[in-house]
């Protein structure tokens, strides 16, 4: 059977034959560190234009289709563009910060990639605390936008970013419950440990309609958390034009718009992780020849499959709904969704004592 | 001497301090639909003052009008509201008419209806579109815009341009319709009726639309009356103000449909009043598109227009309210003066008393909801 | 219990509200043919252009290098903007009178709004609208054109 591990493992064992046990180290940092830079790169162009065909095909549009064969380069072209692009820095800037916040909003994002298995096996560091790493360091990313919108020296800019703190703050509450409902019911914050908890079932399945709602809440709180539509309200282009991004310009720019599409993808690998066995196959209970024929297929590809299912859910979002306002975005998180999840926890608690799950 | 960046410093400086941040909204901005300035004084997000500054598109079009003949000053009303263009240039005929004494033909009469009847649906379709996209949901946009191409179509066939139709001549209108235009009215009428459901699953119906736009820019019947304003806008405060209806022109007194009056005043209502005409357009659309008369479609006129020296007045229902066309006349053959009464600076002035103590966002939903185009305002 | 239920009720109906909006776009998602996208300098083949369609003035030529126009400026008193200029020369009849004719019909395409009202006004139908939209051109000079061909004449019988 296919599987990654076995190609890890090879290198591994070819490096450590080869080289002192250091030099193993870096060269094995090395691959890392370029498998991870080839991952961002790829990622960026390949949901750019997902996002763009899947907006031109929910608008009776066809998207791009100019360059290469069905607008496949697109976004290459575009990067190219933006690349060449002068980065301008306004007058009355706040240099250092302005220079510096597109790259702590994009080291949050590669932080958050390190616990992510992609397959069985195929993960950077499987830290016994994983999920809270995950929510704790994607807070920071807050950080980098707040600094952004000050640094520019623009009252539009300011504008977004305060926007932005209060979503985030806010949303990192019920993210953060929807996440210790699944960790309840695995009892693991280990990502492989929950991974294999859900070796007959994925929890949305298994933990009945506790764990669905504490999904359908995750989704929620991670779309305002990579600021998305309908809750976009820190570039808000109707209202303040491009929030926080407005003077950025050239690579830096493009440093955030790739930051934003790393952080949807790494927020739905996470939702795939805990509520659809991140690359665990489909299984169901006992019927060991369904989960045989399921197990043909590779992790990898369940695993990018179910990502990129939530990928487009939440794409499906942003091209139907209309935005809420700061007001209402904080309604609905103080009033609706915390609520929600906080008496959910309790059921999901109870149902993990009680051993009412599957 | 300050350095430009000191003075921006302290000016940024000064703003937050005091707790009042004023910005520039426009005239190049997202949410504006052209170079309107809106000087906005915020108190965090909470809206304190609005100052919109205009000017930024005039053209002069009243001292222009001056300088032309009664033939040729009608296509350049066509600039002012470009998206009730038919509209406006039969405001524009009618006055002339009034001074010439020219009894318009039946068939013309039923024409000109027909296609103001169809310019009112494309503008409140566009209307539509855009304002969904202020409120931040772009796919209504191509949906409105796929019914407005077919309106645009059926003009381009009829009358030869999409936007600027120039269509309405004194006396008549310039050509007879198209052979197809029957068909491909009704075809239109079909598509509409069933398509105009998904806006109420897409936007009316969508919870967070409606949190958006209830309650939100309330004007009071009385504010209302003060400021001016007209058409769905007064509408919505309950202002009976249908120039069709109260002063009909036309062979508007002799169709079946109903003004359109909503109570609230806020800015869902003036959604709902201009979703609820489309359909009323829709209606008289379908009364006449089998009862065309046959006959000429423009009276006989002299091929140089001299107005009797005097004063003419007329007025018409634009998609944005009461558009009047006064013109002064000394008797020669370009008129002495002209004004406009358009709709969307009345309608503008409005903006400030409506959206103060709301947010940014109301800003936009109450922006939207009043339908500005700024050539309208300009001129 | 009242504000519980009406919570609950609240909740579900807004759900309810934002799956038929995802309905309707989903419902288009998986729909390509309905695609409205006119991919235009791809169908310029195809492109089918209503008769009517106002993109520039012409003066048709037949056969014999004939227009219809008679030089009687109708046409550029008619229009608002001062689009269009004509010289006139005068030409000698065989019975030997001056006969006021056409010299040069300048169009200045850059000042047109198409409003058609030199066609109306024109009394001998010399010149029409052409459906040519694509006016684009590197040199402004370019827009500014002469509508009669060189060594043209008008037509017989035309007064």
């Amino acid at each position: 059977m296919f599987s990654l591990e076995s190609i890890t493992n090879a290198v591994q064992d070819w490096l450590n034959a080869n080289f002192s046990p250091m030099w193993a180290l870096i060269i094995q940092c090395a691959i890392v560190i370029l498998l991870a830079m080839g991952l961002f790169a790829t990622l960026g162009l390949v949901l750019v234009l997902m996002e763009r065909k899947v907006a031109a095909h929910m608008q009776i549009r066809l998207g791009p289709n100019r360059v290469g064969p069905k607008g496949m380069f697109q976004t290459a072209a575009d990067t190219l563009k933006l690349i060449m692009k002068e980065g301008l820095t306004p007058e009355g800037a706040d240099k250092l910060l302005f220079n510096l916040a597109p790259f702590v909003v994009m080291i949050v994002s590669m932080l958050l990639l390190a616990p992510l298995a992609f397959s069985n096996g195929f993960q950077l560091w499987d830290l016994n605390i994983g999920v809270l790493f995950i929510s704790a360091v994607s807070s920071v990313s807050v950080i980098g936008i707040l600094m952004a919108g000050w640094a520019s020296n623009n009252k539009y800019s300011l504008l977004g970013a305060m926007r932005s703190g209060a979503q985030i703050v806010s949303y990192e509450l019920s993210a953060g419950l929807s996440i210790i409902s699944i960790v309840v019911l695995a009892g693991s914050l280990q990502i492989s440990d929950i991974i294999n908890s859900q070796q007959d079932g994925w929890w949305i399945f298994k933990g009945h309609i506790p764990a669905i709602i504490s999904f359908v809440i995750f989704i929620i709180a991670v779309t305002a958390e990579t600021n998305r539509a309908p809750f976009d309200l820190a570039e808000a282009e109707s209202e303040l034009t491009a929030g926080f991004h407005t003077e950025y310009s050239g690579m830096k720019f493009a440093l955030f718009f790739l930051a934003e599409y790393i952080n949807i993808f790494i927020a739905c690998a996470i939702g795939a992780t805990l509520f659809l066995g991140g690359w665990m196959p489909l299984h169901i209970g006992h019927w060991q020849a369904f989960n045989h024929v399921m197990d043909y297929i590779p992790g990898v590809v369940w695993f990018f499959g179910k990502t990129f299912f939530l990928i487009f859910v939440i794409m499906w979002f942003r091209w139907t709904f209309p935005r809420l306002r700061i007001d209402q975005l904080l309604n609905l998180e103080w009033k609706y969704l915390l609520p929600i999840s906080l008496f959910n926890l309790l059921l999901v608690t109870l149902i993990a004592i009680m051993g009412w799950h599957f | 001497m300050y350095s430009e960046t000191q003075i921006l410093k302290e000016a940024s400086a000064g703003d937050i301090d005091g707790g009042e941040l004023v910005i520039n909204v426009g005239p190049q901005h997202p949410a504006t639909h052209g170079v309107l300035h809106l000087v906005i004084t915020l108190q965090g997000e909470t809206i304190k003052k609005i100052e919109p500054h205009l000017g930024y598109i005039h053209r002069s079009i009243e001292k222009m009008c001056e300088s032309l003949s009664y033939r040729q000053f009608i296509y350049v009303t066509s600039r002012m509201d470009y998206l009730s263009a038919h509209i406006n240039n039969h405001a524009c005929a009618l006055c002339v008419e009034k001074g010439l004494q020219v009894e318009v033909p039946p068939r013309a009469k039923v024409i000109r209806v027909l296609m103001d009847e169809l310019t009112r649906i494309a503008s409140h379709e566009l209307w539509l579109g855009a304002m969904a996209m202020d409120l931040g949901a772009f796919t209504p946009f191509f949906y409105a815009f796929r019914e407005r191409e077919a309106i645009n179509e059926i003009m381009e066939e009829t009358c030869g341009a999409r936007l600027t139709m120039n269509y309405m001549v004194p006396g008549g209108v310039m050509f007879d319709l198209h052979p197809n235009f029957q068909k491909k009215v009704k075809a239109f009428i079909t598509q509409f009726k069933k398509k105009v459901v998904e806006f109420d699953d897409l936007v009316t119906n969508n919870i967070i639309f409606q949190n958006r736009m209830k309650g939100i820019g309330v004007l009071s019947k009385e504010d209302a009356i003060s400021y001016g304003c007209t058409g769905p806008v007064a509408r919505a405060s309950g202002v009976h103000c249908d120039i069709r209806k109260i002063y009909p022109y036309e062979i508007y007194d002799q169709l079946e449909f109903d003004e359109i009056t909503e109570s609230a005043g806020d800015s869902f209502a003036r959604y709902m009043v201009r979703v609820r005409e489309m359909h009323q357009s829709a209606k008289i659309i379908e009364q006449l598109i089998d009862n065309i008369p046959e006959g000429d479609y423009q009276a006989k006129t002299k091929a140089v227009l001299k107005l009797p020296k005097g004063e003419f007045y007329s007025r018409v229902e634009t998609a944005r309210g009461e558009l009047g066309v006064y013109i002064v006349s000394e008797g020669g053959t370009t008129p002495y003066r002209i004004k406009f009464r358009s709709p969307g600076f009345s309608n503008l002035s409005a903006l400030d008393h409506i959206a103060r103590g709301g947010k940014i966002g109301d800003l936009m939903a109450t922006m939207g909801t009043l339908d500005l185009v700024i050539p309208d305002i300009d001129r | 219990m009242a504000f519980i239920k009406q919570y609950i009720s609240e909740v579900f109906g807004a759900v309810r509200s934002l799956w038929k909006g995802m309905r309707t776009t989903g419902r288009y998602f998986v729909r390509p043919k309905e695609i409205i996208t006119q991919q235009y300098p791809d169908n310029r083949d195809t492109l089918v252009l209503p008769e009517r369609f106002r993109g520039e003035v012409v003066m048709p030529h037949d056969e014999n290098n004939e227009h219809a126009c008679t030089g009687c400026t109708a046409c550029e008193l008619a229009c608002p903007n001062g689009t269009i200029k004509i010289i006139t020369k005068f030409d000698i009849t065989p019975e030997g009178k001056k006969k006021k004719a056409l010299d040069t019909f300048i169009y200045h395409l850059e000042l047109c709004t198409m409003c058609n009202l030199c066609i109306e006004a024109c009394p001998t139908d010399a010149i029409k609208m052409a459906k040519n939209f694509e006016h684009s051109v590197y040199d402004r000079s370019k827009l500014t054109k002469r509508l009669n061909k060189p060594g043209s004449k008008i037509r017989e019988g035309i007064e």
